[in-house]
């Protein structure tokens, strides 16, 4: 929180301009280019190959099912998914990129030209961050450094993971913009299914582009990209001191150039990255052939792409006639929506489903510190309770005790109303 | 040249092991013999980086045990010698490079667990210019490969090594790469077949990439039956290979025998042909003269772009390596420099372990890539390339069935010449139009100038080996009887 101690009053003269580059670990079985298994977490190096630990000889081959996720998630920003992408090779001389190059589809990515609606700027106007492409790539090996004899260890079982990288344009105005559009964007790919979705568990990284001008100014100034930034929190950090050092910069009428910054989260303070001249651009890779997807694919996954939040918060207003409020709650994720809807459909009853999910049931998960994945209480067995409740078997006050059991104990409410020490003897045998 | 002794040809073997007559360990006996004789005299001619005598027997001694068990391979008990860019599983995989030196691959080519699978024994890892680059064999880290029909020569290149194994009789069958040239070259200046196939053709899993749009995997022959047996047995798609084709791997063999009556031949005419050596040029005339007796019809192609495939290729090629080579730092291959930072222990390690010709085109390459990329050079080559395409489509449209022009400018240099740029620059004008377009293209034996083999190159539209294989068996016939065989 020390960069919030620096508050130069130049702030208040300039306009922050943030675009955000995201990248996002998609959950597939197995690599990008690959047939090893995606799992990262067994013993060092188990999960690699000739192919993601590019021996000499080895070739990429493309996995489609991390084609269907980035897509997925391209057509779930609202983008244009290009039926030709081509992969070039970027150089990349870092140990944990064995080839000595990055395969990126970088002049022509996957996507483009997409946006993502993350709340209003003012009454009625709509704030949208546009997204600028959408990319399939590969995550690096993961490099532990031993400090004590100058050693580094490479661990491959990471490298080759595929990951979509978003790009965003410049419009967040904000540090708390850009974590409201994080906030959005992780919540659209959990209904999206395609990564996991916590951002410090999820692996996903963020590199802020920071940058500072004056109001009514149209151009962009120079800007910093701050690297690889992973939680909200670090984002906004990061944003803050990055806006304070152009802002002072600028008042000072020091030239700004552009710059690459590593962000150290625990001292609060960015480090410039020094540019090296070289060779970036490799050209196109000769051993893919440019990504080609068919048009009645494209059609097919368009037409199958799963409900997307602002989609299931419409219906839910509409079709259930549920208050604004309520609805937010009961979006905020895809499990939590589908356990409502569980319930509403077998009870009959949306708003008192509703009111159960948001009350009861919400402070069962935070009593029972369990993730609704593995909740006790299955949607049936709550819209069962509701029908006795509703039928007048069961007394509002007698309904929650029954529910505190279920949660407890995984019980359905006819075997509790079967045990003798339960309240009404009239209760009926069938759910 | 080596003359198609019956007893000798693969086929004939074949059937001798499936009747009990022959056995693989004998052939394999008989390469080991060869190869140590040739390795002895007085002037060595250096052809392999590692030979395995011990794992070529077992691997015969096997196929007898197995005989019978399953479908006999078209290879059966066919010694065969890989170079050693393609990644073999008991051998090391070298490149011809320090940086590789003590390299074993984890898994084999496409390539070669396909001749194996077809019954061939691998006898040897055969030497080359370092990551094939070069058109001389004299850039290896492991020494000049002679010639076997002149020791005080050179064997061409990159893949001098597999063609003068096949040359000097210790195998009658090698697979090699050729990116501009590398196996057809070599294949010329040593008297013996060389074929480069349609790109997508043979897998290129386990070939070390030099420049991966214009590597191939080929083959060097003793005759075209020869190449056509092998290819029959390496062709055919391969899932761990985007890049290889998804077309039927047709009878090659049956294209072998045939007249030419009603084949049209088109002579290429290269702008700079007046550079060819004379004696090069009367037996490619000489060549298609009997073209002509073998009832075909030969006509002159002249396509407008052809004297500009070498400089194109060399654009292309060096450009491409930089990025195929960027992965030897020194953390996982080769002898490692030690430093305090990564990059310079990468640095160091890189320059320790390339050899001045790598050093000199990663130079080029990082050049045109760089500082030289607005000039627009690798742009350009990118275009020639297409119109190159363009004009052998268009002379393939014309009516012409197969091109034909000599291999290489020359005959073999004596070794001290190797090194002259000017030699060096001219080595790949006819063969590297066939990279650039991906269209097969085969070098066979058109005679001897001065007891020195000269190669002469055939070239057919994409995926028509056969019509090579049928003009070269034709004109392999005509020849070996002109020589009085």
């Amino acid at each position: 929180m020390s960069a919030t101690e620096v508050e130069p009053r130049p702030e208040e003269e300039f306009e922050l301009v943030v675009g955000l580059e995201i990248r996002v670990p998609l959950r597939t079985r197995s690599k990008l280019f690959c047939g090893c298994a995606t799992r990262a977490a067994d013993p060092p190096n188990v999960n690699a190959c000739p192919i993601c630990l590019a021996l000499p000889g080895a070739l990429p081959v493309l996995n489609l099912h991390a084609v269907e996720l980035a897509v997925r998630t391209a057509l779930g920003l609202d983008c244009v998914v290009h039926p030709v992408s081509v992969y070039e090779r970027i150089r990349c001389d870092a140990p944990d990129e064995p080839k000595g190059y990055s395969l990126v589809q970088r002049s022509r990515p996957l996507a483009s030209g997409g946006r993502l609606q993350i709340g209003r700027r003012e009454p009625g106007t709509p704030l949208e961050v546009r997204i600028a492409a959408v990319r399939l790539g590969e995550e690096g090996a993961t490099v532990r450094h031993l400090r004590r004899d100058h050693t580094a260890l490479l661990d491959f079982n990471r490298a080759g993971h595929p990951s979509v990288q978003l790009v965003t344009e410049p419009d967040m105005r904000s540090g708390a913009e850009a974590v409201a559009f994080l906030h959005v964007l992780r919540q659209l790919l959990a209904y999206l299914n395609v990564s996991e979705t916590a951002m410090d568990r999820g692996g996903i990284r963020v590199n802020a582009h920071v940058s500072a001008r004056g109001f009514g100014e149209t151009a962009l100034r120079p800007k910093s990209r701050v690297l690889e930034l992973r939680s909200a929190g670090a984002v906004a950090r990061a944003i803050s001191w990055t806006f304070s050092r152009h802002t002072s910069l600028h008042a000072s009428g020091a030239r700004v150039e552009h710059e690459t910054l590593r962000w150290d989260d625990v001292r609060g303070v960015g480090t410039v990255v020094p540019a090296r001249d070289e060779v970036r651009a490799f050209g196109p890779d000769p051993d893919l052939p440019p990504l080609v997807l068919d048009s009645d694919w494209l059609d097919r996954m368009h037409r199958d792409l799963p409900e997307r939040p602002a989609e299931r918060r419409h219906r839910f207003l509409t079709e259930y006639r549920l208050a604004e409020r309520e609805v937010e709650v009961l979006t905020a994720s895809p499990g939590r929506a589908d356990y409502f809807e569980g319930v509403a459909r077998r009870h009959g009853d949306a708003p008192t489903a509703a009111r159960w999910v948001t009350g009861e049931v919400l402070t069962a998960l935070r009593r029972e510190r369990t993730p609704l994945g593995r909740f006790r209480v299955r949607p049936a067995d709550l819209a069962t309770l509701l029908n006795l409740l509703r039928d007048g078997v069961l007394s509002d006050e007698s309904a929650r005790e029954v529910f505190r059991i279920m949660a407890r104990t995984g019980q359905r409410p006819e075997q509790i109303l079967e045990r003798p020490s339960a309240s009404p003897p009239d209760a009926p045998r069938d759910g | 040249m080596t003359e198609p002794e019956e007893a000798r040809r693969i086929v004939e073997f074949r059937d001798g092991v499936l009747v009990g007559e022959r056995a693989p360990q004998e052939a394999v006996a008989a390469a080991l013999t060869r190869m140590s004789h040739v390795a002895a005299e007085p002037d060595d001619l250096n052809l392999f980086i590692s030979v395995d005598a011990d794992a070529a027997g077992g691997c015969a001694r096997d196929l007898e045990v197995r005989l019978g068990d399953s479908e006999p391979g078209t290879l059966l008990g066919t010694p065969i010698v890989i170079g050693d860019n393609l990644a073999t599983s008991t051998l090391r995989t070298t490149c011809g490079s320090q940086m590789l030196a003590d390299y074993v691959s984890p898994y084999q080519a496409t390539a070669v667990q396909r001749v194996r699978a077809a019954g061939a024994i691998v006898v040897a890892k055969a030497n080359l210019d370092e990551f094939g680059m070069g058109v001389s064999t004299t850039r290896s880290a492991y020494g000049a490969t002679r010639n076997p029909a002149a020791p005080g020569r050179v064997s061409g290149g990159a893949n001098g090594g597999a063609a003068a194994a096949v040359a000097a009789g210790c195998v009658r069958v090698a697979l090699a790469s050729d990116t501009g040239g590398g196996v057809r070259h070599p294949a010329a200046l040593c008297g013996v077949v060389g074929l480069k196939p349609t790109y997508g053709r043979i897998s290129r899993f386990g070939l070390v990439a030099l420049a991966p749009s214009l590597d191939h995997v080929g083959i060097v022959g003793a005759t075209v039956e020869d190449v056509a047996l092998t290819l029959g047995a390496v062709a055919g798609h391969d899932p761990l290979d985007p890049t290889s084709a998804d077309v039927v791997v047709e009878m090659y063999v049956d294209a072998l025998g045939h007249s030419l009556r009603g084949t049209v031949v088109g002579v290429l005419r290269h702008r700079d042909d007046e550079a060819v050596q004379p004696a090069v040029r009367h037996l490619c005339d000489a060549a298609a003269e009997r073209f002509r007796r073998l009832g075909a019809e030969v006509r002159e192609v002249r396509p407008p772009h052809l004297h500009l495939a070498q400089p194109a290729y060399q654009v292309i090629a060096a450009c491409e390596a930089v990025s195929s080579l960027a992965r030897f730092d020194g953390s996982r291959f080769g002898a490692r420099v030690e430093a305090t930072s990564w990059r310079t222990m990468a640095e160091r390690s890189r320059s320790a372990g390339f050899g001045q010709e790598v050093v000199r085109r990663l130079l080029l390459g990082t050049h045109l890539l760089g500082v030289a990329r607005r000039e627009g050079l690798l742009r350009r080559a990118q275009q020639l390339r297409a119109l190159m395409a363009d004009d052998f489509r268009t002379a393939f449209a014309s009516g012409v069935h197969v091109l034909f022009s000599p291999t290489a400018p020359g005959v073999a240099c004596i070794s001290g010449e190797a090194e002259n740029p000017e030699v060096h620059a001219v080595q790949e004008r006819y063969t590297a139009a066939a990279n650039l377009i991906g269209v097969p293209a085969l070098s066979i034996p058109v005679g001897r100038a001065d007891g020195l083999p000269v190669g002469g190159q055939l070239i057919a539209p994409h995926f028509a080996e056969r019509t090579l294989f049928a003009v070269a068996s034709a004109h392999e016939r005509l020849l070996f009887e002109e020589l009085g065989g």
